[in-house]
């Protein structure tokens, strides 16, 4: 199978389906003449012209709430938050419009639109620039919120949230654009909904998504070092949930460690430990721990980011407790 | 204010005064065929007992949460409508009762939606500020003041791409024009506008008061038509409460859309003869002698008075206009009270285009 990075695996994604379906458009920030910020566009406007690259002022709401309107017009536009930082100007248009219009229109509109760019922090953006929104955009009925890992998830869910019939927002994981893996050719879907397990094991689960996700396989090699086998659930989906495969795994470790980048108050991982209490209280060994973004703006210095994301050694820490072993 | 006044008092304030001005205002127009116009009378008193009996609705506890009615504006939404072509799409904020009566949703529908039952244009899950009528071209129907601006500049770039002659009308009040929103999204009607892609009709409902903040207040630049000037798109006024202007204008400036591909704006100078919501009982920000000044030029009076005047039409027919209507209107209110409340099961369908 043809080996590519998470970026190209992305863009092949969009211009397969802009070859098969002339609805599908993509607009935002210096996407087309430019090649995106981050290059997951690059070289699209020479095959598709700027009719369907479309190149947008600085203007989050207004081009959002464009795309809005061509969705509701028949068309399926994919666009790019160059980072979903720059959301917050456009969540007007997303959650007050986009997530709520099939059901206010009693069912007489649909909005197929995707919103796509990279989520997260990890390289020095400091406070303005720095946010994993997952838990915030998850938070509303209407939206369906998905965050891909490998580069075979990134086309095979772009694909998925092209063809939905309602809105997505799509968070790629940004500090793994240049990761690479195997990805077919051709035409495949990944379906929402439906987590993955990235490693099997037996004594712990492993819950996560987005760029934690790799730190966690490498933690569970470094657990397997100790004698512990950890189980690695990328959940790729926030909403829908698949609860099925956490709580399935749980009743087969008994014990989960829910890690995120995000802050923790009313966050993903709040909500999966109310999911495992729920489902799976009779299974649990220890109370499920989370491991959590620092409750401050994200800093700049790079020792103090570091310190204010999850880290191997942080994981590692929750892994013994719920364990109730000492810490080497 | 009185709203909810009987029908004897209605027709003495719609008519008397309208005659001692009308006439001069009006003389430049082209006079229209009075059987077309009689067509339009007849929609705009359904309009306007369709909006009295709404308020009184509300005031009786019938109607929930907010009610904004048109009172007073008729003459903006029922002209520009005249213009409607299969296939265009019309958009506006949440005093929407109108546009969707004039596009042909009917006041059963409308009303049921008010009165939240099961029968209502959006099965009485939007209520009266998310009416929806897609077959008939009405895309809603918003509650966030600018915030559908940008939808219907997407939906006209929409209109063009898919290679169909449609337009979008965005009507837009002048408390819209000061937010983001609009200001976002006329730039890119104008810039999409230059290849031909953007068919945007702007219609600015200038009703004077942004809720009660009058443009004076709200602006350095009062004279809103302006604000398009920065877009690169062109723009005319016209006197909202004159039907026939409006008329003159709609119909000009849909087709100039239509044919160029480009956005193009109207500022229809207009009053809301009623209050903002029908919770806005003080009025503090206007007097009353302004409010009885523009009654002078209701526009549904200075129709009235052109029919009269044109001998087409005589009070006897116009007492039976108003009283078929009356009719229309107390149906649609019994049809909304009998119809039953939504099935609880509709509370969680149309999230998602599949039940989740």
């Amino acid at each position: 199978m043809p080996v590519k990075t998470y970026r190209d695996a992305l863009r092949d994604a969009m211009a397969e389906e802009m070859r098969r379906d002339e609805s599908v458009v993509l607009l935002g920030e210096d996407i087309g003449v430019y090649g995106g910020t981050h290059l997951v566009t690059n070289n699209l406007i020479d095959e598709f012209g700027p009719t369907r690259v479309i190149d947008t002022p600085i203007a989050e709401n207004g081009f959002t709430g464009a795309a809005i309107g061509m969705a509701m017009g028949g068309m399926r536009p994919i666009v790019e938050m160059m980072t979903w930082n720059f959301s917050f100007l456009a969540a007007d248009q997303i959650i007050q419009n986009a997530a709520k219009l099939r059901y206010f229109s009693g069912g007489q509109v649909s909005v197929p639109l995707v919103i796509r760019g990279p989520n997260g922090g990890g390289v020095q953006l400091s406070a303005q620039h720095t946010h994993s929104l997952e838990g915030f955009y998850g938070h509303f009925p209407g939206l369906t919120v998905v965050s891909p890992v490998t580069p075979h998830d990134a086309k095979g869910m772009m694909l998925t949230a092209i063809r939905e019939p309602d809105p997505v927002i799509f968070l790629e994981a940004g500090a793994l654009y240049g990761t690479k893996g195997e990805v077919e050719d051709g035409d495949y879907t990944v379906p929402f909904g439906k987590a993955r397990i990235a490693r099997e094991g037996t004594d712990v689960s492993l819950i996560s998504y987005g760029r934690q996700v790799p730190m966690l396989l490498r933690v569970a090699e470094t657990l397997e070092g100790e004698g512990i086998d950890a189980e690695v659930i990328d959940l790729r989906s926030i909403r829908p949930f698949d609860s099925e495969t956490i709580v399935n795994s749980v009743k087969k470790t008994n014990r989960a460690v829910v890690v995120q980048e995000q802050w923790r108050w009313f966050s993903v991982a709040s909500e999966v430990a109310a999911i495992l209490q729920e489902q799976a209280f009779d299974y649990l060994d220890a109370p499920v721990e989370r491991v959590s973004g620092a409750e401050v703006p994200a800093p700049y210095a790079r020792n103090l980011e570091l310190a204010a994301f999850p880290n191997e050694q942080q994981i590692a820490e929750a892994v013994h407790r719920v364990l109730y072993r000492k810490d080497n | 204010m009185a709203t909810t006044q009987n029908e004897g008092k209605k027709r003495r304030t719609a008519t008397t005064p309208a005659k001692r001005g009308a006439t001069a205002e009006r003389q430049d127009h082209q006079q229209l065929d009075p059987q077309k116009l009689l067509d339009f009378y007849r929609k705009m008193v359904e309009i306007r007992l369709f909006e009295d009996a709404a308020q009184k609705g509300f005031r009786t506890g019938k109607i929930g949460g907010y009610l904004h009615v048109y009172s007073g504006q008729e003459a903006v939404a029922t002209g520009f409508l005249d213009a409607y072509e299969p296939g265009d799409r019309i958009i506006t904020a949440y005093r929407d009762h109108a546009h969707a009566l004039l596009l042909g949703s009917t006041p059963n529908e409308v009303m049921a939606e008010l009165y939240g039952k099961g029968t209502g244009l959006v099965k009485g899950k939007g209520g009266s500020m998310h009416l929806f009528d897609v077959k008939n071209g009405f895309w809603g129907g918003y509650g966030i003041v600018g915030g559908h601006i940008p939808l219907g500049v997407g939906m006209a770039y929409s209109l063009r791409y898919l290679k169909t002659d449609g337009i979008v009308q965005l009507y837009l009040g002048d408390g819209a024009i000061h937010n983001g929103a609009f200001h976002e999204a006329a730039n890119l009607a104008g810039l999409w506008g230059r290849d031909g892609l953007n068919p945007t009709l702007f219609i600015l409902e200038n009703n004077q008061y942004g809720m009660g903040t009058s443009v004076e207040r709200a602006t350095a630049q009062t004279d809103l038509g302006a604000k398009f000037d920065s877009y690169g798109i062109e723009h005319e006024k016209v006197d909202g409460m004159d039907l026939d202007a409006v008329l003159e204008v709609a119909h000009r400036a849909a087709k100039r859309v239509r044919e160029s591909g480009k956005p193009y704006a109207v500022e229809a100078l207009t009053y809301r003869l009623v209050p903002h919501g029908a919770a806005d009982f003080l009025e503090k920000y206007r007097t009353k002698e302004e409010v009885r000044e523009w009654k002078q030029r209701d526009p549904i009076a200075l129709v009235e008075h052109e029919l009269l005047e044109s001998g087409e039409i005589s009070e006897e027919q116009i007492s039976q206009i108003r009283d078929e209507n009356k009719k229309l209107i107390d149906e649609a209110v019994k049809f909304a009270e009998e119809s039953p409340e939504p099935d609880l099961s509709e509370l969680k369908t149309d999230v998602y285009a599949t039940a989740v």
